[in-house]
């Protein structure tokens, strides 16, 4: 296991969308770290010839009739919303001024 | 501190449809006994974010117009119950103990909430957790810290430190709790009280806020094993909401919880789990938990040692697979459909808002296990820890398997201690984590487990729980088992476990 260092941790805070402080990334990288040296006890695992299991149950795809059915009216799901106009989601800006 | 409070669960329900109490005045108790207890996130029990007192006594009042109407009432109905505020209720703000959620109120009822409703059953309020169900402690709540009403000085367990701290304060009879490393059952075991983590796929989770996909579970907490049998009847069963719901019968918890209670095990084989105990495990929780299979032996089971050499590596392949699900469920709060949204000012655009709302939303815990899957998932690292968990995943589920091949259940420690300070392993992940190490291999296989008071470690006088693990679909041995051990140890202390634990009377006020 690489040790993980702070500018990976900012790395993956970017991918991850979290904007963390100075110090948050410093005392996560450390503890990252810490916690990828012990999972990192699976690889002692002879596994090769053994198939992954993603789920408890095996489940393949769930079908049922394609039928209209009542839904969430907007009004409701809005309501939640942090911000709405015009009875839809108000969002920040999504482009930059050059696209 | 009202008789009424001191009911189980099954008594009251017998009151209420006989007329001897109406629902009302089992409802007003425990609203009372809330008040009277439960404090504030600084001081008293804290087990609630929210209690919904008109809601809660006009559900009661509606049960009692039922009766009077004539109606037949079902087996909980009058009965009042906490509820875990990861389920959705569209009457009550929904948190998921998260910032990010703060004063959300969500469109839609869960389906475990419909059937709660359905059954005449009395939600008092939502209680507290480590946001979005992740920890052992109740501390990653960004409302404050549950405490454990055995000592108000340490935690009640956690992720439904909440729920298991309402039971034990008496402040309900009956809780949901949701189980994705042994949230149900780590709480109620330092909480001397019942949790049971059903089979994977047995209780809907259409309206419980995602964890970890394949591995959450809702489940019934309860002071005593026939109330989590009825509690569990009521909220299991095939929903067409949920595709991970399985279309099967539910097995007869009730009956078996009822046959237990007769305490006659004969026949029964249970497996001591060899990998879950030694180092690291406390001497009382050893000590009670070694009781506990001398007393299997006494009530006619045959009890025998088996290995699980794979249980060794859960709790590392359960770290990646864990945190991977919840990178993946967590990037739902965006900012831009429901909950807190920061920094929307009109100079910054949509990335920038979204980052800044997550910093701000999310508690360290949430952070950690955000980061941690999104490295394990990242390319260059998927095969070596994501792709080995789930390998690892199929060698428990498989040590599981030729387990139950030779015993019916398996044993052991609900948690390798009893519960530690407020504050002891705050900042210290990995020595958190160490709580679920019994009770994280049954979220990997998708198998049925319970925890049940075994007594209280000679120590610190808190209490132990006794681990209990089933096939999958075979969740009706848990009850058995559960039942058998608790008639026995009512007889040998008199009562419950929890008929020893501090009144409380007057702290919340």
């Amino acid at each position: 296991m690489p040790s993980i260092s702070r500018e990976e941790v900012a790395h993956l805070a970017h991918l991850a969308r979290l904007d963390l402080a100075p110090d948050e990334l410093d005392h996560l990288a450390g503890q990252l770290d810490q916690i990828l040296g012990a999972v990192a006890q699976v690889t002692e695992v002879a596994a090769d010839d053994i198939p992954p299991t993603s789920h408890a149950l095996p489940l393949t795809n769930v079908f049922r009739a394609d039928e209209p059915r009542p839904c969430l009216t907007p009004e409701s799901v809005l309501a939640a919303a942090p911000a709405a106009e015009d009875g839809r989601f108000r969002v920040p800006q999504i482009l930059g001024e050059e696209q | 501190m009202s008789g009424l409070t001191r009911r189980t669960a099954a008594e009251l329900a017998t009151a209420v449809k006989a007329g001897d109490v109406s629902a009302v005045e089992v409802t007003q108790a425990h609203l009372d006994r809330i008040a009277e207890v439960d404090g504030s996130a600084e001081a008293g029990v804290h087990a609630f974010l929210h209690v919904d007192t008109d809601g809660a006594l006009a559900a009661a009042a509606a049960v009692d117009a039922r009766r009077a109407a004539g109606e037949e009432l079902g087996p909980l109905a009058g009965v009042p119950l906490a509820l875990k505020d990861v389920i959705t209720t569209a009457d009550m703000p929904t948190t998921a103990g998260s910032r990010i959620l703060e004063g959300w109120r969500p469109p839609y009822d869960a389906t475990v909430t419909r059937r709660l409703r359905d059954a005449g059953i009395v939600i008092l309020g939502k209680t507290n957790l480590d946001e979005f169900a992740m920890g052992s402690s109740t501390e990653n709540s960004a409302f404050g810290v549950t405490r454990n009403p055995w000592d108000l000085t340490r935690i009640p367990g956690g992720s439904g430190g909440g729920s298991a701290a309402s039971l034990a304060a008496y402040e309900a009879p009956l809780a949901i709790g949701t189980d994705t490393g042994g949230s149900i059952r780590q709480p109620a075991a330092v909480t001397g009280t019942v949790g049971v983590k059903p089979t994977y796929g047995g209780v809907s989770r259409y309206g419980l806020i995602a964890c970890a996909s394949s591995l959450d579970q809702a489940g019934p907490c309860a002071r005593t094993v026939l109330d989590a049998a009825l509690l569990h009847t009521v909220i299991a069963g095939h929903d067409p909401l949920d595709s991970t719901s399985i279309a099967q019968p539910v097995p007869d918890v009730v009956a078996a919880a009822k046959r237990g209670a007769e305490g006659d095990l004969t026949g029964l084989r249970v497996g001591v789990v060899k990998e879950l105990g030694g180092e690291g495990y406390q001497a009382g929780v050893e000590a009670r938990f070694n009781d506990a299979v001398a007393l299997l032996s006494k009530l006619g089971a045959e009890v025998v040692e088996v290995s699980c050499p794979h249980f060794t590596y859960g709790l590392a392949a359960y770290y990646l697979i864990l945190p991977s699900e919840v990178s993946s469920n967590l990037a739902r709060f965006d900012a831009m459909r429901y909950g807190l949204r920061v920094g929307d000012d009109g100079s910054r655009g949509a990335e920038e808002v979204m980052s800044l709302t997550r910093g701000q939303g999310f508690g360290a815990e949430a952070k950690r296990r955000i980061m941690l899957g999104t490295y394990a998932l990242s390319s260059g690292y998927y095969d070596a820890y994501y792709g080995q968990a789930q390998k690892v995943r199929t060698l428990i589920a498989r040590d599981f398997d030729a387990a139950f091949a030779q015993v019916d259940v398996l044993v052991s420690p609900t948690t390798p201690t009893t519960a530690f300070p407020i504050g002891e392993k705050v900042d210290d992940p990995l020595a958190m984590y160490m709580n679920d190490l019994c009770t994280i291999p049954s979220n990997l296989a998708g198998n049925a487990s319970a925890s049940f008071p075994a007594g209280l470690a000679d120590e610190d006088g808190l209490p132990v729980g006794l681990h209990v693990m089933a096939p999958v679909l075979a969740d009706d041995r848990l009850y058995l088992v559960g039942a058998a051990v608790e008639s026995a140890y009512a007889a040998q202390w008199g009562g419950t476990l929890l008929e020893q634990a501090p009144a409380l009377e007057g702290i919340g006020q």
